[in-house]
């Protein structure tokens, strides 16, 4: 999942240590990553979102999906 | 280490702490804040408006020295001279081009107790950009292919077997990136004219740019490996900005190096990391770079290493530092009196 060197805090700064590389999320961006930290698997935090938030559930996933994609393609996830 | 408490008197080249700086006045700093003993710095500048010479707080005394083509037997007797005056405990030149001839005159300066930590010619040639492909090859490191050249007229055949961009580098510093022959050969005059031949001709890498500045022990062990990516990059490729980074691989390449060279000093490894992680060795610069003061800022002071070990201690090797710690150069304009100006330059020192 999320890679362990990864660090965050709670204003929703990312920082990758191995490339330098920042980012800003917003705080829906932060509250996965920080779940993701935790070790929950992609549908323990999707079950968690929904029981919290008036979400519809197909939204939700495609929203998660291309969230996973983004944090790929920036090389914040292990293999 | 100095049994009379009196100050351990350091020289230090390197002064121009100017858009391409030296590394001179990062050097001080970093020893001003790691040295647990007083230290009086003597700077040693080339030229008069090299703002080291001016800065507060930064050299205690300043004299002017010769330039590197005067040749070694100039440079000793200028260092002899100061000697006299100053008694140098240790010597740290910060300068690619000063090297030859520190490492030539490195035994007799010894005789007159003043004490460096350099490599010996062997180490310093085995990592000269004319080597590097060499050196690479025979250790199992990625260099990219170069060739060096004296004619313009070589460049063509080189842009049809390296392709286009290339990089067209000088023997000692600058490096142009050329999208077109007529790139290419303005940048060979405008290098050339300015440090000589050959010219270095090297293969484009595409990626991002991640430097190392590390200390070798000499017996092939690396005291200190900082690992640091520039995020600011001024229109010279200097890093205005830089963050240390967590990489092991960049460990590991920079444990390799100083194996393979059992390098003795400081030396900065410029490294092109490509998409596929793979890891390009640019350029071996054999001493301090200009951000050498990150390394005193995320924990492992190397120039404060460097006394020690030049003054014949045993260091422990280093083995963590603050990752994700920034350095960001700044300009600053230092108002200075003419007259000091002046003394330095109609008497050569300050």
């Amino acid at each position: 999942m999320i890679k362990k060197n990864i660090a965050t805090n709670e204003f929703g700064f990312v920082f990758n240590p191995a490339t330098g590389d920042s980012y800003s999320s917003n705080p829906m961006a932060a509250e996965i990553i920080q779940l993701m930290k935790e070790n929950l698997s992609l549908n323990e935090i999707k079950k968690m979102l929904l029981d919290k938030y008036e979400v519809d559930k197909m939204i939700l996933e495609k929203d998660l999906d291309e969230f996973v994609g983004l944090l790929k393609e920036n090389n914040l996830l292990s293999n | 280490m100095n049994e009379n408490k009196s100050p351990l008197v350091i020289a230090v080249t390197g002064l121009n702490a100017i858009d391409s700086p030296g590394p001179g006045v990062a050097v001080i700093r970093a020893l001003r804040d790691g040295m647990t003993q007083p230290i009086r710095i003597i700077g040693l500048a080339y030229e008069n408006l090299e703002p080291g010479i001016y800065m507060d707080g930064i050299c205690d005394k300043t004299y002017q020295i010769s330039y590197p083509a005067a040749g070694a037997e100039v440079l000793y007797n200028v260092i002899k001279s100061i000697h006299e005056k100053e008694k140098i405990d240790v010597i740290i030149p910060n300068f690619d081009a000063e090297l030859y001839n520190f490492i030539t005159i490195a035994p007799r300066l010894k005789a007159l107790g003043i004490h460096s930590f350099l490599p010996d010619f062997e180490m310093f040639d085995a990592r000269d950009k004319l080597n590097l492909y060499a050196f690479g090859k025979k250790h199992n490191l990625l260099v990219p292919k170069d060739k060096p050249i004296y004619t313009v007229s070589e460049l063509e055949a080189l842009g049809e077997e390296f392709g286009y961009p290339l990089v067209v580098k000088g023997k000692y510093y600058e490096a142009v990136v050329a999208y077109t022959l007529e790139q290419a050969q303005k940048a060979f005059y405008k290098i050339s004219t300015k440090w000589g031949m050959p010219i270095i001709v090297q293969q484009f890498i595409n990626g991002t740019e991640v430097n190392i500045a590390a200390l070798g022990d000499g017996e092939g062990g690396a005291t200190s490996i900082i690992p640091m990516r520039k995020m600011y990059i001024t229109d010279k490729g200097k890093a205005w900005a830089g963050i240390t980074l967590e990489d092991d691989t960049l460990i590991d390449l920079a444990k390799k190096i100083v194996a393979a060279t059992k390098w003795r000093g400081g030396f900065e490894v410029e490294i092109m990391k490509t998409a596929k992680d793979e890891l390009y060795i640019m350029e071996i610069n054999p001493r301090f770079p200009a951000w050498i003061y990150l390394t005193a800022g995320a924990g492992q002071n190397q120039p404060a290493a460097l006394i020690k070990l030049a003054m014949g201690e045993k260091v422990i090797p280093f083995t963590s530092y603050d990752v994700g710690k920034l350095f960001i150069r700044y300009s600053w304009d230092h108002i200075v009196d003419v007259s000091k100006f002046q003394q330095f330059t109609a008497f050569g020192s300050l």
